[in-house]
Parts: C-alpha cells; structure tokens; sequence
C-alpha cells in the first residue's frame, strides 16, 4: 500500500512536469490575454474550465501556474539545502564552539514560527516572485541544517569511521567518502517533503498579495482574485486550489514512500 | 525538578537576545534606505526625512541603538505605527485577543478530529479504517489552508448561509475560521497520534494489562492513550506556532481581524515598526508557549526531569 503511494505519487508529478513544460503548447489560449466579452463563464464549451473575471482561459493559467509552483519550489528547497546541509555538516562533523554558535543561531531562527519567518524575511526583501523563492528557502535553513547535523553526528560514532581516522584518513576524506553518503538518504526524503511545504509556503505569500504580481498566472494569486467571485464563479479559486493541492499531495506521497525505501528510521 | 525549570527558563534568554537582535536588524537588512522606502508614498522634504530619522533615532550609534530598542520592548513600548501614527503596542494589543481565539479554537478542533481519528488507525491497524484515516490525514496534509477557508465560505457561507463568510468578533465568526485552521492542524496529530499509539500498544504492561483479563477498552483508554498522549503534548507546543502562523493566513482569507493581518498590513503598506514589533510580539510569546509546553511535559513525565 504505502508503495503505491510512491509509484502514485511519482506518476502524478510526472504528469505535472510534463503539462508544466508544455504548458505555452499545451494551453488554448494566452494565460495573460483579457477578454472582457467573455468575462466568468462557466467551465464547458467555449472554455474548458471557465474564464475568469477579465475573461482570461482558467485552464490555460491552471497550467503556466504549475510551471511557476514547481519551479518556485525546485528553487526554494535547492535554497534551504545548499546553505543548510553545509552548516549542518559542518557543524555536526567539527563540533564545539562552531557547533554551539551555529546551532544557537538556529535556534533563534526556529523561534519564528511556520510562515512567520518568510514573511518576516519578505518584508525585507520587498514582495515578490523572485524574494518569495529566497525567503521560503532561507526560512526552511534550520531544517535541513538540523537534519544533517543529526545525520552527521551519528554517522561519526560509527566504527568504519573510526576505522578510517585510524589508518590516517584526512578530514576531508573521512566527510566526503564516509560521512556524506549518510547524509544523503535522510536529504532526499525530507527534501521531497520540504517541495510540497515550499510550494504551499509561495503560494500562501503569493494568496496574501506578497509575491507574485498581477497578472502573472499563479496559483496562490489566483486564488485571492477568485476569492471575490466565489459566489458568481467558484471556478476561479477551485482549479488552481486544486492543482496546489495535488502537487503537493503527489510530494508527500513520494516522500513518504522514500522514506519507508531509504530511511526507515525516520518514520513518525 | 527545579534545577531542570531553571535550566529550561534560562535556555530561552539567549534565543531571545537572538530574536530581538534578529528583529532589530531587520530594518538594517532592507536594501537602499530604509526611510525612503517607508516613505515613498508620501511626499517627503529632506525636513521630513531628518525628522523620522531623529524619531527612529537611526542617527545614534547601532549599539546604542538596539539597547534602546530592547529596553523599550522590555517596558512593552514596540515603537509607533508609521501609518496609523499609534502606539504598535496598542495596535497588538486590540488584535492579540481576535488572534489567540483563533488559535485555541482551531486547537481544539484540531485534537477533536485527530486524536480520534489517530487512535481508530492505530486500533484498526491495516484496515481499511487505517488507510481510510491516513488518505484523509494526507489530503490534510496537502491542502492549502487558504483554499480550504474558500471552500467553507462556499458551503457553509453562501450556500447553506449557516456561518457569517467575513469578519470578526462574536463566536459564529469564529466558527468557519478555526475550522479550517484546525482541520488542517489535525492531520499531523492523526498521524502522531496514530504512531505513538501504536508503539504503546506493543508494550509489555499492555499486553500484562490485556492478558490479566482486562477489557479491551478500558485498556486501551487506562493504559494506552493515557501514555500515548504524552509525546503528543510536546507537538502542541509546536502545533501552537504553526497555529499563530496559520492564522497569518486564515485571518486574510476570512478577512478577520488579528494579528496575522496586522503584519500582513504592515508589509504591504511598508510600516516597519509595525511589522517588527508584531513580528517580535509573536515569536516571543512562540517561545514562551514552548517553555510552558516542556514544564507541562516535566510535570506528566518524571523521565524527562530525572534525565
């Protein structure tokens, strides 16, 4: 059962890349063009589903919308790792002073809840696509960081370690040859899961009116000017919902069945 | 145990030193100057300039400068709103109320539907009560909050016109509110409560329980959940944050006031001290609950202040 979850998983997200590559052949239409003739009409003949209140094809943004979410949340956890995994390994593999300084500043970055540090970060950088991509990556640094650390720490105590310090392995070796392949099964699996928190994270940025900017098809920016037409047009807000909904549903389902594959021990 | 408080309450004094140092930096961290970038909007002499520099008092050196800005807080003054030109201390103390309702109701919600819905998958383990529990706890999981909110003011707002869509104060606005919220916080503890469960049910004193004759039931309840729970009061602490930080997104889909919307407000209209010092006022009170949170913990779990 649980593997296939993964498989499910797996061929949903491959159906979803592939419709977001092809999304400019695959739409009927322009995602940005108005049509005000044709403004809010209901899924069905003229449009497949529905158009919204400037007359823009739905079912066109739904699919440039999955290019924007997916490549927003590659960008963000490449983000989050690249500068977590090294502080982790680093401070895991060195220890002392360095591990007890980084950790702290950990520390004071977890004392800010969920979406509360990307939001914090994103009034810094001004709102936006692009800052929504660093802001959702840096807020998700003590997680990785953490994450390798715990990885980095056990695998130091193991004997081939030991082993390897003996016979007179450099540090570098020693991290690169036998530590860091430790590391990488727990990355992948939380790595996995991290996508579907990153592109649930953009998009609430982008529903609050903080990151992508009209009329840029995006799934969270679509959902807030679905939001006032809820009554007229329930079709607006339900596609891109759903399409966040799945994306991320496709990504917890992998990671789930990658963790189960790879690392069983970090199983909740 | 009072060596073990004292060490849990000190542990926090450096987290927030960092917090307030984090917070504080912020206004730094914005690229060009700061006060043009408040300002941009208004029509602004270099008189005014100069002025909401002095009142800022960014004309003093940074160390200086950040004592100051702790020592305010400390007396709970978080500096002045530049739009509303009121005091960002009262501006969170009318939200905090909106905001901590929200929070606790959702808690609430959340642990009606997870807890249960936890221990009926881990009692009914591979069933189709278990994979049925886990799929729903997994669309939890995945679903966007802001789209589940959207969905409730479909059904239950304009279609069944049962709860008020927008808006705060009285309890029918919270209803559709904290649902959403706390449907979406009850899967992680479905599924806390779901594995947790399960490695009590494999203990000995269970199967002792069991096998003396007791009723499934009363052992279930005596002897499992009882044990079962304890790690879960540790997620409620950190569920609390993702609550505060959920309700960011919640209060703006229902359009409710609260502190959520507060920070929000500020970023869009670019009122720094607003957005510090809400953004202060949360996560020190995130850190606090967490310190509560663990003594909680101390007092159901002698192993944790023995250890």
């Amino acid at each position: 059962m649980r593997h296939r979850g993964a498989v499910a998983g797996l061929v949903i997200l491959g159906v979803l890349a592939l419709l977001a590559i092809g999304a400019p052949w695959l739409s009927p239409s322009d995602p940005i063009k108005t049509a005000p003739r044709t403004a809010l009409q209901a899924p069905g003949s003229g449009y497949l589903l529905g158009s919204d209140q400037f007359g823009r094809d739905v079912a066109s943004r739904v699919l440039h919308g999955a290019r924007i979410s997916l490549v927003v949340g590659l960008i963000s956890v490449s983000i989050a790792v690249g500068i977590g995994a090294p502080i982790g390994l680093v401070s895991g593999f060195y220890g002392g002073r360095l591990d007890a300084v980084l950790m702290r500043m950990i520390d004071v970055l977890l004392a800010f809840p969920g979406i509360l540090l990307a939001l914090a970060i994103v009034s810094v950088l001004t709102p936006g696509l692009g800052n929504v991509m660093i802001a959702v990556g840096l807020a998700a640094v003590p997680t990785y960081a953490r994450l390798v650390r715990a990885s980095v720490l056990s695998a130091r105590e193991q004997v081939y370690v030991e082993a390897a310090r003996a016979i007179g392995g450099r540090d570098r070796t020693i991290l690169t040859r036998y530590i860091l392949p430790n590391v990488v099964a727990p990355l992948i699996v939380t790595g996995t899961l991290g996508l579907g928190t990153a592109i649930l994270s953009a998009a609430a940025l982008s529903f609050l009116g903080l990151g992508s900017q009209p009329p840029t098809a995006e799934w969270g920016r679509m959902l807030a000017e679905g939001r006032d037409y809820l009554r007229e047009a329930w079709w607006i807000s339900t596609f891109p919902g759903l399409g966040i909904m799945l994306t991320v549903l496709a990504m917890n389902l992998l990671g789930d069945g990658l963790r189960d594959v790879l690392d069983p021990r970090l199983k909740v | 145990m009072l060596t073990y408080l004292a060490r849990r309450v000190l542990a926090v004094v450096p987290v927030l030193f960092g917090v307030t140092l984090a917070v504080f930096s912020m206004l730094f961290l914005v690229p060009g100057d700061p006060i043009k970038m408040m300002l941009a909007e208004f029509v602004t002499s270099p008189d005014q300039i100069a002025q909401m520099r002095a009142q800022l008092h960014l004309d003093e050196p940074l160390p200086q400068q950040y004592g100051r800005f702790v020592a305010n807080a400390l007396r709970g003054d978080l500096g002045t709103s530049i739009r509303s030109r009121r005091p960002v201390a009262t501006e969170i103390a009318e939200n905090v109320a909106s905001t901590a309702q929200l929070a606790l109701a959702s808690m609430a919600v959340a642990i009606a539907i997870g807890v249960p819905l936890g221990l009926l998958a881990a009692l009914f383990r591979n069933t189709w009560v278990d994979v049925g529990s886990m799929v729903v706890a997994l669309l939890g999981v995945s679903m966007p909050s802001f789209w589940l909110g959207l969905l409730m003011i479909f059904v239950f707002s304009l279609h069944l016109a049962w709860f008020p869509a927008t808006g705060g104060g009285d309890l029918l606005h919270l209803v559709l509110p904290s649902l959403t919220l706390g449907t979406i916080a009850s899967a992680i503890i479905a599924r806390l409560t779901r594995s947790s469960m399960l490695e009590v049910l494999g203990q000995d004193y269970v199967r002792t329980a069991r096998a003396k004759g007791l009723a499934w039931w009363g052992v279930v309840v005596r002897h499992a959940l009882k044990n079962a729970l304890i790690p879960i009061i540790t997620i409620f602490g950190l569920q609390f944050g993702n609550l505060l930080a959920g309700a960011v997104i919640v209060e703006t889909v229902f359009s409710r006031p609260g502190l959520g919307r507060l920070i929000v407000g500020g970023i869009l209209a670019k009122d720094f001290p607003l957005v510090q010092g809400t953004v202060l006022f949360v996560a020190a009170s995130y850190v606090m609950i967490n310190v509560l949170v663990d003594v909680a913990y101390a007092f159901v779990d002698p192993r944790i202040r023995v250890g």
